[in-house]
């Protein structure tokens, strides 16, 4: 595997979950979409600008004792669509994940504008963006048609 | 059932069929003819927000076909500022109702609405987001006056940053090919981002902050309200509003079929010496606002408007 060298990076975790193939620079991003980090208790290793074939430069983060969920991919795809997730136990690589940036991102963020009818958070209707186009990525609210600006909408994870 | 929420959600088919039915409903919009093409039916004025004039169109123009309208009221007095959330508030209308009008304060509010509802949902004004029923009266208004929408030249002057009526109606008109001069001080210029988008979908736009110089080969002018708030001062507002006023004198050398339409009310920058010109069209654009919606309930609500109107409809 021709990533199998800057995997190497990082020690090898004997349960948990490895993110690969994160834009090189949105490591720390990732992780406060995941809500990981400072307060977690799980350890976290992570190795930022690895040289990679396929992007010119990428992060890799290692999050030891924890297993992420689709829900968690699913935010994930906001800010590194392209990811290789692997959940791994016993030092062996037990389930590979895909993620994929949709059209829509449901219930992961809410829309970063503040006179939004969302900001009403006893509105029980799903928060919904639409993914209008990915390189660069441009993201609007489907209810209220404001373009979103990827910094601000990661303080709105739901 | 699908509503109006932006103009996004027609057509130009549509929206030309929209305003074929709305000229054919103008001698029962007048009262001139009874067609009761919606007796039974209901529609619901959901009105969050005061608009005597939007609200009384729609009521007016259900009334006209023989429909019924039920009102929210008093938002004061109403479940709303009791803490209802919009979704519970629709789906109590949505039961009364065949079709429901509304305007909101927050942006986002018609889509919303729309998908907690079963009936069509006619967006009337949501923050500063769409007001796409207004762009239906000025459609219809522009295509009375001049037989085409296609190929004109339009300016709209005034506060283009915070008026929403000029947001849609830009991107409507850049649809069927017209040619759009924006003229405003530099504080209410159309926002950059509405200009960059009327350009990628192959608008011909020019920015100018001279209205009387752009005026004269203009096939409409659409003038908007200037509010003094938007400025620091009352000098300032005195300095920059002053280019964005017609008389009847600034009107010389203009196209003997040129309209001056404003989505009104109006201060003072239409002088009430352009009223009894030619050229002053705003107060049959307000009456369009009947006549439009009419025809857009019955497409909403799959009413076929009969081809020969004259002949179905009674006398009053
Ligand atoms: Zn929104």
């Amino acid at each position: 595997m021709p990533n199998e060298h800057s995997m190497r990076r990082v020690t090898a975790i004997r349960n948990g979950t490895v993110v690969d193939h994160i834009p090189s620079g949105q490591a720390l991003r990732v992780l406060e979409m995941l809500g990981i980090g400072g307060k977690s208790s799980v350890p976290v290793s992570l190795v930022m600008n690895v040289p990679s074939k396929k992007m010119g430069a990428k992060d890799i983060i290692k999050v030891e004792d924890r297993e992420l969920t689709q829900t968690e991919l699913d935010r994930l795809a906001l800010v590194a669509p392209d990811a290789h997730v692997a959940i791994i136990r016993a030092y062996s690589v037990a389930e590979k994940l895909t993620i994929n940036l949709g059209t829509e991102v449901l219930n992961v963020v809410r829309c970063t504008f503040s006179n939004c009818i969302t900001t009403n958070l006893r509105e029980p209707l799903p928060h919904r963006l639409k993914v209008i186009g990915r390189d660069p990525l441009h993201i609007r609210c489907h209810y209220c048609g404001r373009p979103q600006d990827l910094d601000e909408l990661i303080k709105n994870v739901l | 059932m699908a509503g109006l929420i932006t103009m996004d959600d027609l057509t130009n088919e549509q929206i030309i069929k929209i305003l074929d039915d709305a000229t054919r409903l103008l001698p029962v919009a007048k009262g001139e003819l009874f067609l009761p093409l919606l007796q039974g039916r209901i529609l619901g004025n959901l009105f969050f927000e005061p608009s005597t004039r939007t609200r009384m169109s729609f009521e007016t123009a259900m009334k006209r076909l023989g429909g019924e309208v039920v009102n929210l009221g008093d938002i004061k007095n109403s479940s709303v500022v009791k803490g209802e959330t919009l979704f519970d508030t629709i789906q109590m209308v949505d039961g009364y109702t065949d079709i429901i009008a509304m305007r909101h304060p927050r942006q986002g509010a018609a889509q919303y609405a729309q998908d907690s509802a079963r009936v069509p949902i006619m967006n009337g004004g949501d923050g500063a987001g769409h007001h796409p029923t207004q762009t239906m009266l000025d459609l219809f208004t522009i295509r009375q006056a001049h037989g085409t929408l296609e190929g004109l030249k339009v300016v709209l002057a005034g506060d283009l940053r915070y008026g929403r009526t000029v947001h849609s109606l830009s991107h409507a008109l850049t649809r069927f090919g017209c040619q759009l001069i924006f003229a405003s001080p530099k504080l209410l210029k159309m926002p950059t981002e509405i200009v960059s988008d009327l350009r990628e979908s192959g608008a011909n736009v020019v920015e100018t902050e001279d209205l009387l110089g752009s005026i004269n080969d203009a096939d409409v002018v659409y003038m908007t309200r200037i509010q003094k708030e938007r400025f620091v001062d009352e000098d300032e507002y005195a300095r920059c509003a002053g280019g964005y006023k017609l008389h009847a004198d600034n009107l010389a050398d203009v196209k003997s079929e040129m309209i001056i339409m404003h989505p009104l009310p109006r201060v003072d920058e239409i002088h009430a010496s352009v009223d009894s010109t030619r050229h002053a069209c705003y107060f049959n654009q307000a009456f369009n606002g009947v006549v439009a919606r009419m025809a857009l309930i019955c497409y909403l609500l799959g009413v076929t408007v009969p081809v020969d109107v004259e002949s179905e409809g009674g006398a009053l």
